[in-house]
């Protein structure tokens, strides 16, 4: 460390002298805390910019307001209406991780009621073990389960549904076929199985921080382990669990590939049912970017981009906010 | 068009186990492979006569040279690559990034040399910064409409306003007249038609489209106009859309009642069922290396190779082929690189021609390997034309 910047640090705030080596190993994580941060502005501004072209033509808000993604239909001069509707996408992108949710939350609330309440000591770490082996497993792997074992389990069953229930007036309209196997369903059973493992480890760390007292006095007064758990573990850590499922809804919202090979890749519009063919965001950008060729193409994509990080951002930013408020309240 | 990928081979593998549980119903469905003793030309082996470029080889020329582009010819692009490193020692790197990429990379003179399924546009080619491009087509290839019907033992037979209407929704049961019609004496099922179609922009997918919008007026109205008919990416009315051959090919094989299209190559290395399309002459075609090659017979070339092979008039032609280019400048900057440009484009024409059937592309027929090696001669240093 040279004498100038030495002095330079005096003069901003004056300290006790320090130690080289403890000074250096600060502006060492502090640069490295630093680079993040530049990471992440340095990756909207150049989303922003990529997009810039598209914005500038079409206009910030046409993008969302349209759901019609036909990019053989854009032209160097037309403006209305914007052939790069998105929409659709952020639909599929949020119901299929919504769908994903609602089957991955209870599964995983279950399993890690399990490991930390229920299970044998012996079998507690194998379990812990598997469940996070499923967390390694490669997306693209999940995405060939999906079409090669997943869309044909799936396809009596599901048919049956649309044929029944799909003929029911009003609240039939979700379940349309016909069913081709490929959907935001079917993609929502793989994103379940793949934030499964997710959510598992944060439901347990939530249900680990429960005081032991708490739950001894439970049953103290007389309760079953159901009537604890239900007095005690949940309210508890409801907040953590909250957390854990944003998380895992995080995961669900940017997976891509896994989701490509099973949702049918329909862009042009949202489509009707839930067992119909859809595209997600993340899943559009990776099918369109090696050939966008039309005008406004890639700069499109790139305004796909933005909104898929502006919608995990919040909802990242909403699990982290209850985890701090679970924190603060503790 | 096409990626070598590890999908791809799990997928082939997952093919493989499936034809095996499900008691071989590939056997009775035509497979693309030709069978022995049938009639026609995909049974008659011919050899384009591969004779010599006159181009003798350049001394002084680059040992490294490097491009980018098209997927489609990716895997023959780097057999050429190895054989000729062995014969020449010349390192040819190829990065297989796509058509659009590959003519990005030549107009930034980023590359030696680009590739693309697609001949570039006038626009494009006034942007090029090194000044004129020459277009160097390499093999045919050809695009197949492949399907999955149970119980259906001959090939069936398609015509382009057919397939139109199928790809674009208004035919949508596999008993529809109009393929009754053009399939008599085959029993066709009451079942619902399921469309798969490329959901990545794809040169395969810019070859089937511009044949359906040249055969089928019907698509054309759905699509809403010529312009938007046609393309590596169209607004699909209708369908489930698979990411790469491999991905229209899976979805085909798990969905009953699919159709959808994917490279030939591909279609012949999985043995894959294929549709016979009618041509221009009226004649049902088998897809195969031969019917390819024969829609360049009797093709009119226009003199700077920039052409589209769709819908070709010859008596044998498969309508739905086109053609591959490396794309070059006319002036090279750098004498020693255009040198071994001239060489390794030579090559090609003398001997990785040859190489093209292994691997299930068609070879360029006499009259266009011909002219393509006069493009070749045209390749300037200072002014100067290197080959003689």
């Amino acid at each position: 460390v040279s004498v100038e910047t030495a002095r330079q640090s005096n003069r901003i705030a004056p300290r006790p002298r320090r130690k080289g080596g403890d000074r250096s190993f600060r502006l060492i994580v502090l640069g490295s805390a630093l680079t993040l941060l530049a990471l992440i502005v340095g990756l909207v501004v150049f989303l922003l910019v990529r997009s810039w072209p598209a914005i500038q033509h079409y206009g910030f808000w046409s993008f969302l307001t349209s759901s019609r993604w036909a990019p053989s239909e854009a032209t160097v001069t037309s403006r209305h209406p914007n052939p790069y509707g998105i929409q659709q996408f952020i639909f599929g992108t949020v119901v299929t991780s919504a769908i994903a949710l609602v089957l991955a939350v209870p599964v995983a609330l279950g399993v890690a009621l399990f490991l930390n309440e229920l299970a044998p000591a012996r079998m507690r770490g194998p379990l812990v073990t598997v469940t996070e082996l499923l967390a390694m497993v490669p997306s693209v792997v999940y995405g060939f389960w999906g079409v090669f074992a997943l869309v044909p389990a799936i396809r009596p069953m599901v048919g049956f549904l649309t044929r029944t229930l799909g003929a029911v007036p009003v609240i039939g309209i979700p379940f349309h076929g016909p069913f081709f196997g490929f959907s935001y369903f079917t993609a929502g059973i793989v994103l379940a199985i793949m934030i499964l493992p997710i959510i598992t480890a944060l439901a347990r760390e939530a249900i680990a921080t429960v005081p032991v007292d708490e739950k001894e006095a439970a049953y103290a007064v007389g309760s079953t382990r159901w009537e604890m758990i239900r007095a005690v573990v949940l309210p508890h850590s409801r907040s953590g669990l909250v957390a854990a499922s944003f998380l895992g809804l995080g995961r669900a919202l940017g997976e891509t590939i896994a989701v490509t090979m099973v949702i049918g890749n329909r862009v042009l519009d949202r489509g009707t049912s839930l067992f119909g063919q859809g595209a997600t965001l993340a899943s559009a950008i990776v099918n369109e970017f090696t050939e966008a060729n039309r005008p406004f193409h890639l700069a499109s994509l790139f305004v796909l981009g933005f909104w898929l990080m502006v919608l995990t951002f919040v909802v990242n930013a909403a699990g982290r906010l209850l985890i701090l408020r679970r924190e603060v309240k503790r | 068009m096409r990626r070598i990928s590890l999908p791809a081979v799990l997928i082939a593998i997952g093919m493989v186990a499936a034809c095996g549980k499900s008691g071989g119903t590939s056997g009775t469905i035509a497979s693309a492979t030709p069978t022995a003793g049938s009639q026609g030309p995909c049974s008659q082996i011919s050899t384009p006569s591969f004779a010599s470029s006159g181009i003798t080889k350049l001394a002084g020329a680059a040992t490294k040279l490097s491009g980018a582009g098209a997927t489609f010819p990716a895997p023959l692009y780097s057999l050429w690559a190895s054989k000729y490193k062995t014969d020449s020692g010349t390192e040819v790197a190829y990065q297989s990034i796509g058509s659009g990429g590959g003519v990005q990379q030549i107009i930034a003179q980023t590359v030696d040399f680009g590739a693309s399924d697609a001949p570039m546009k006038d626009d494009e080619l006034t942007k090029a910064k090194g000044g004129a491009i020459l277009h160097v087509p390499t093999v045919f290839g050809a695009v197949v409409a492949t399907y999955n019907l149970q119980g259906v033992s001959r090939p069936l037979q398609f015509d382009g306003e057919t397939l139109g209407k199928i790809f674009a929704g208004k035919i949508t049961t596999w008993n529809d007249p109009a393929l009754a019609a053009l399939n008599p004496g085959v029993e066709l099922p009451k079942s619902e038609i399921v469309v798969v179609h490329r959901s990545d922009g794809s040169g395969t997918t810019n070859i089937f489209t511009t044949y359906l919008s040249q055969a089928s007026a019907t698509w054309v109205s759905t699509l809403g106009g010529g312009d938007r008919a046609k393309g590596k990416e169209v607004a699909w009315p209708t369908g489930v859309g698979g990411k790469g051959n491999e991905g229209v090919s899976g979805a085909v094989r798990q969905t009953p009642g699919a159709i959808g299209y994917v490279e030939l190559t591909y279609a012949l290395a999985q043995g894959l069922p294929v549709g016979l399309v009618k041509n221009s002459s009226g004649a049902f075609i088998e897809p195969c290396i031969a019917t390819v090659s024969a829609a360049a017979v009797g093709f009119t070339f226009p003199p700077d190779l920039r052409f589209s092979l769709t819908n070709a008039p010859g008596k044998d032609a498969y309508p739905i082929s086109g053609a591959t280019w490396l794309l070059v400048y006319e002036n090279q900057k750098d004498a020693a690189k255009g040198k071994a440009l001239v060489n390794f484009l030579a090559w090609i024409m003398d001997h990785g021609e040859q190489l093209a059937t292994q691997l299930h592309y068609a070879p360029l027929s006499d009259e266009l390997r011909t002219k393509a090696i006069g493009q070749i001669k045209k390749i300037k240093v200072n002014g100067q034309p290197l080959a003689g």
